[in-house]
């Protein structure tokens, strides 16, 4: 990569050592064969007929829908957790932290099961919702915006609380002899300066989101146009029509990277390569 | 009320009187701040003597442990009494070290930013905003965010943003440190000027002599958590009571005791003794400026002269002159011309007489 001065990052002098050359490649291959092999194996003389398939869009509008509503829950009820665990003293902050990471080592089915005992219509919260409301979460495309937010919310926690805590306190203590609140002082300075890792942390929550498996399908099963998102229809159409499975998994693949690109460009130039 | 305030020139419903006392692990402050409304006090002392931490305090930023700090007729705070007013509604502005401006907000905003969260609305702030501004001569910077402004530009927004909040009691932590000579200098003047139209109290906290003796009405100086020395900034520099303040000012300081025109200096090695042009008795205090000081090669012969024999441990430019720092019977310092640098051969490790005139030496009880 050029650096503005024209000099190359490989500043010590000599060959490539094969050792970190050779697994480098081997990474690479890694990442890329299997795209390639999609684009390879893509049914491009039936595409625009199966494109045209409504249960390909309803998939689609599906998945884009509920991914950006689970960010939404993400943002509006992560950002006020991480900063109550980069900001303040309260009692037990470790332990609290350390459990806004479980849903990141919990494989995603057992994050499913989980959430049908507790949000499932006889779960600890969930007899509460129906017999109170009459709210039934599970099966649900409220249900599936539940599980996604649930498996991504770790991801913006620790983004935000990074920046949060890369953010100068001190400017806090400014706002404060300012007459500004804490929620004031929240509002207008702590949250503008943190705006790039909130940035960051909702893409990677949105992209988590998006790519939600295991615990989509065991909390909201698999309903088209309520809960069969697009991982979900990729593994419908894996069982009875592969060339199906690729096209969906194609259009999954240009949208994530499309949308990406795009929030990666505008938010966090400093990071996009 | 906790501790009994001294007598004070003022109503203690005017001003700032404030008896701090703070600390956090092995550190203890004890300050005590009389500050009449329209006045400057500048606290003076090395890093670490507490500096910060007054300015911490008074702000509520920090709480007190034991003492008071009243505010124009207002207890901010109180431990004895259990009074802790939040450092939200103490009407203070603070310009913090570095300046610490919003670096997402315009220069206008900034300014904006105290009178908007005491009550004004949105355009009132801005407007009133604008003529600060214009007021301290940066309109021109109003649309910039703080990453297009110099360091002495950044200063000048901080020091504005503070005023604009109307506050009864300005704090300037370190505002000229690490600028530029001449952002210095104009920064200087800039200060000179908006602090003698504040009304308020103010408070700069500085390590720099020169500031604090052109800003300041009162000076006090910190060592250690505690105050070493306080009043009028040319009766501290002209009387120095403390090694740093003398260092702070340029003077030489010694100490000793006084039987007439004689002051034998304690702590020298050997007798050293220090001839004054005035009587005195018991413990004082002897200040004379390095430029005092002569240097010969041989002993010189007129008198009434102080005369000590002395080795020269190093030079270094200072002005126009050149500073000799002197080991020796008394560590001294003598500033001399480059000319006299020349004339003299002077090097480290040289051996030379250095003599102050009896008049030049100032003498006062210690």
């Amino acid at each position: 990569m050029a650096r503005p001065d024209g000099s190359t990052r490989t500043s010590a002098t000599g060959a490539l050592p094969w050792q970190l050359l050779l697994p480098s490649l081997a990474a690479l291959a890694l990442l890329l064969l299997p795209v390639v092999g999609l684009l390879v194996r893509a049914p491009w003389s039936t595409l625009p007929q199966r494109l045209g398939d409504p249960a390909v869009f309803e998939a689609l509008r599906l998945s884009l829908l509920t991914a950006s509503a689970a960010t939404g829950c993400c943002l509006l009820l992560g950002t006020p957790l991480a900063w109550l665990l980069a900001r303040t003293d309260i009692p037990g902050r470790k332990a609290l932290r350390a459990l806004v990471l479980v849903p990141l080592v919990l494989p995603p089915v057992v994050g499913g099961v989980a959430l049908l005992t507790a949000f499932g219509r006889r779960g600890v919260a969930g007899r509460w919702l129906d017999e109170a409301f009459g709210l039934s979460l599970p099966f649900t495309t409220v249900g599936v915006v539940v599980a996604q937010t649930f498996v991504a919310l770790p991801f913006l926690v620790l983004a935000v609380e990074g920046a949060l805590r890369s953010a100068d306190p001190r400017y806090d203590d400014v706002a404060a002899t300012f007459g500004a609140s804490r929620w004031q002082t929240f509002v207008r300075v702590t949250l503008p300066l943190a705006m790039p890792g909130v940035a960051s942390g909702a893409v990677l929550a949105w992209a988590r989101a998006l790519g939600e498996f295991g615990a989509t399908i065991t909390f909201a099963g698999s309903y088209p146009g309520t809960t069969r998102t697009m991982p979900l229809a990729v593994y419908t159409a894996l069982n009875s029509d592969f060339d199906a499975a690729i096209l969906l998994s194609l259009v999954l693949l240009v949208v994530s990277v499309g949308v990406l690109a795009l929030l990666r460009e505008r938010w966090t130039p400093g990071v996009s390569a | 009320m906790s501790a009994p305030a001294p007598p004070g020139r003022f109503s203690d419903d005017d001003g700032l009187h404030a008896h701090l006392h703070a600390g956090q692990g092995d550190f203890r402050l004890a300050v005590d701040l009389q500050v009449e409304p329209g006045r400057v006090v500048a606290v003076l002392g090395p890093n670490g003597a507490g500096k910060s931490t007054v300015l911490r305090v008074l702000a509520g930023l920090q709480p007190l442990t034991a003492g008071r700090v009243r505010l124009s007729g207002r207890t901010l705070e109180d431990p004895g009494a259990g009074i802790r007013l939040p450092a939200q509604v103490r009407s203070t502005g603070l310009v913090p070290q570095d300046s610490m401006l919003f670096p997402h907000l315009s220069v206008l905003d900034q300014v904006a930013f105290g009178p908007r969260h005491r009550g004004s609305s949105r355009t009132q702030a801005r407007a009133g905003a604008g003529q600060w501004l214009q007021r301290t001569g940066l309109s021109e910077l109003a649309e910039r965010r703080p990453a297009q402004l110099s360091g002495g530009q950044a200063r000048r927004v901080a020091i504005t943003r503070a005023l604009a909040a109307q506050p009864q009691m300005l704090l300037l932590d370190e505002p000229l440190a690490a600028l530029d000579v001449r952002a210095v200098l104009e920064l200087r003047t800039f200060l000179h000027r908006h602090l003698r139209d504040h009304d308020g109290v103010t408070v700069l906290v500085t390590h720099d002599a020169i500031d604090a003796m052109v800003l300041a009405d009162e000076l006090i100086v910190l060592d250690h958590g505690s105050v070493v020395q306080s009043g009028p900034p040319a009766d501290v520099a002209k009387r120095p009571r403390s090694a740093h303040v003398a260092a702070l000012v340029g003077l030489n300081l010694v100490r000793g005791t006084a039987d007439g025109a004689a002051v034998q200096v304690t702590g020298a090695p050997g007798a050293v003794q220090v001839v004054t042009a005035g009587a005195h008795h018991g413990d004082v205090f002897c200040s004379f400026a390095p430029s005092a000081v002569s240097l010969h090669l041989t002993r010189p012969t007129a008198s009434p002269r102080n005369v000590w024999r002395c080795i020269v441990r190093g030079l270094t430019p200072h002005g126009d002159a050149v500073r000799v720092e002197l080991g020796g019977d008394l560590p001294v310092l003598a500033d001399v011309t480059p000319a006299a640098v020349a004339a003299l051969g002077l090097r480290a490790g040289l051996e030379v007489w250095a003599s102050v005139k009896a008049t030049e030496v100032q003498v006062y009880a210690a």
